[in-house]
C-alpha cells in the first residue's frame, strides 16, 4: 500500500507492507539515523516524532503515519547538534549508537517541560537505554543545555 | 514474528465489527505494542484509527474517555490529574518510557485483560464503567469476570465523585513490570481494595474492603485488614516473584495505600 508522510517537513510517498513498522520503513527510505536495538519497546533507540510527540518508530506500524509528521535527528540537525557539543564537553559520548534516539526524547523534553528538577528530568528519558554511559554525564549534560540546576 | 495478511481503516464502527467478525482470526489492533513480541497469524487486521475515539472529555456524570486514546493523553490530561488524587496518572507514569505511553492505548489494554496491567488495578478501584458496541454498557468489574467474546471496546466511563485513591506498586527495576500492584479507594464509609498483578488479572478483595468500614482505623486494625486482604486472594509465581513473595508484599502495599488514602484530601 502507499502512503504519504511528512517527513522532515518534505512530503514523501512511501511503498510499505500492512506488517511493516515505521522503523524499517525509514530506514529503507534513506533515514538512517533512526536505529533498532531492543526490539522489544524497552530501548528508546528508535524514538522519533509523529506529529512532534516522541514515539518508538519500532512498534509503529507504517501505515499509521500516513498524513502524518515525522521528524528525526536529520529534521532538528541545528538543535541536535547544540546538544550534542554540550553532551561531548561532559564526556557523556561514547559508542553514540543509542544518541539519536536519545537526543530526539531531551529536544521533546525541553519542548514539553519548562524548567524541570531532576526527578523529572529522569522519569522523561526512562524510555532511553544507554549501556555505556552511566547516564551521570548524560544527566549533567542535559541539565546545562536546559539552564536548570 | 506476527504474520498480518490484510488491513482495513473503517470509517464506521459498524463497518470495523464486521470485518472483525468475518474471519476467527481477524483481530482489531490497538496500540500493538505487544505485537512483534507474539507469532500471531492474523487475516484480517483493523484500525480503529478513524473513528475518532482518541478524546478525554467532561460529562455531567462522567470522565469518558474513548478507547484508544494513549496512555501518555490519559498521564497528562489536566482532569484526570485533578480527579481521584491523580491515581491514574500515578498508576500509568511507571510504564516503561514517554515514548512507549505515546504509543498504548486504553481500549486495547482493558479488552485484553492484561494480568500485569497497571492501568487495570487503578480503574477498577475507581466507579468505572466501559462500553461495547455489540456487549453495551457495563462495569468494569462485569467484563473483567466475563468469558471472551469478540467485540469492540469503544468507550470507557470514570464516574466523577469524590472517591479517594492510591496507587502503589513494587517491581524489580524501574520501568519493568509489576510484580504486584495494588489501589485502594474510598467514598464516605465504602472502600476498594483491588489487587493486580498476581501475576493474575486484577480484583476487587471483597471482604476485606467491607471490614475496613466497619473498623476504627488504627494502625493495628489496618495491619489486620491487610492482612486479611493478602489471605483472601490467590497469587501465583512467575519470573518476576513468587506467590509466596507476592503474599507477603500484599500486606504492604495494602496498608500503604489505605494510610495514604486516610491522608488524601
Amino acid at each position: 500500500m502507499q502512503i504519504e508522510v511528512i517527513v522532515n517537513l518534505k512530503k514523501i510517498k512511501m511503498e510499505v507492507d500492512a506488517n511493516e513498522f515505521l522503523a524499517d520503513t525509514l530506514r529503507k527510505y534513506g533515514i538512517l539515523s533512526v536505529r533498532k536495538g531492543c526490539d522489544t519497546t524497552c530501548c528508546g533507540l528508535c524514538t522519533v516524532w509523529i506529529d512532534d510527540k516522541p514515539t518508538l518508530s519500532c512498534t509503529t506500524l507504517s501505515f499509521r503515519a500516513n498524513g502524518r509528521k515525522i521528524t528525526t535527528i536529520e529534521g532538528v540537525h541545528k538543535e541536535a547538534d547544540e546538544f550534542a557539543q554540550i553532551l561531548v564537553a561532559e564526556g557523556a559520548e561514547q559508542c553514540g549508537f543509542c544518541s539519536p534516539g536519545f537526543i530526539m526524547t531531551v529536544l521533546a523534553m525541553k519542548n514539553e517541560l519548562t524548567n524541570p528538577t531532576e526527578e523529572t528530568i529522569v522519569h522523561y528519558l526512562t524510555g532511553n537505554l544507554c549501556r555505556c554511559t552511566g547516564y551521570m554525564g548524560q544527566l549533567r549534560a542535559i541539565k546545562t543545555y536546559l539552564g536548570v540546576q | 514474528m506476527f504474520t498480518l495478511l490484510n488491513l482495513v481503516q473503517p470509517d464506521t464502527i459498524e463497518a470495523a465489527y464486521k470485518a472483525l467478525v468475518e474471519k476467527r482470526n481477524n483481530i482489531v489492533l490497538g496500540g500493538c505494542a505487544f505485537l512483534r513480541m507474539g507469532s500471531q497469524r492474523i487475516g484480517t487486521a483493523v484500525d480503529l484509527s478513524r473513528l475518532n475515539l482518541n478524546y478525554i472529555v467532561e460529562q455531567n456524570e462522567y470522565v469518558e474517555v474513548g478507547a484508544t486514546t494513549t496512555f501518555r493523553d490519559i498521564e497528562t490530561n489536566p482532569l484526570l490529574n485533578r480527579y481521584f488524587n491523580g491515581v491514574l496518572p500515578e498508576a500509568l507514569s511507571q510504564i516503561i518510557g514517554i515514548q512507549f505511553r505515546n504509543t498504548v492505548m486504553i481500549g486495547a489494554t482493558i479488552y485484553s485483560k492484561y494480568g500485569f496491567s497497571d492501568l487495570l488495578t487503578a480503574l477498577l478501584a475507581l466507579d468505572t464503567e466501559i462500553e461495547l458496541y455489540k456487549g453495551g454498557r457495563m462495569s468494569l468489574k462485569s467484563f473483567l469476570e466475563s468469558s471472551f467474546e469478540k467485540d469492540i471496546l469503544t468507550r470507557i466511563f470514570i464516574k466523577k465523585n469524590e472517591r479517594k485513591a492510591n496507587y502503589q506498586h513494587l517491581r524489580n527495576s524501574c520501568s519493568d513490570y509489576p510484580i504486584l500492584n495494588v489501589a485502594v479507594s474510598k467514598l464516605n464509609d465504602q472502600w476498594k481494595i483491588v489487587v493486580g498483578a498476581r501475576p493474575q488479572r486484577a480484583i476487587i478483595v471483597q471482604k476485606a474492603s467491607e471490614e475496613l468500614a466497619n473498623l476504627e482505623l488504627n494502625s493495628k486494625n489496618i495491619d489486620r485488614v491487610a492482612t486479611m486482604a493478602a489471605n483472601e486472594i490467590t497469587f501465583g509465581t512467575n519470573m518476576r516473584g513468587t506467590a509466596d513473595y507476592r503474599k507477603c508484599i500484599c500486606k504492604v502495599l495494602v496498608k500503604r495505600a489505605i494510610m495514604e488514602v486516610l491522608q488524601c484530601k
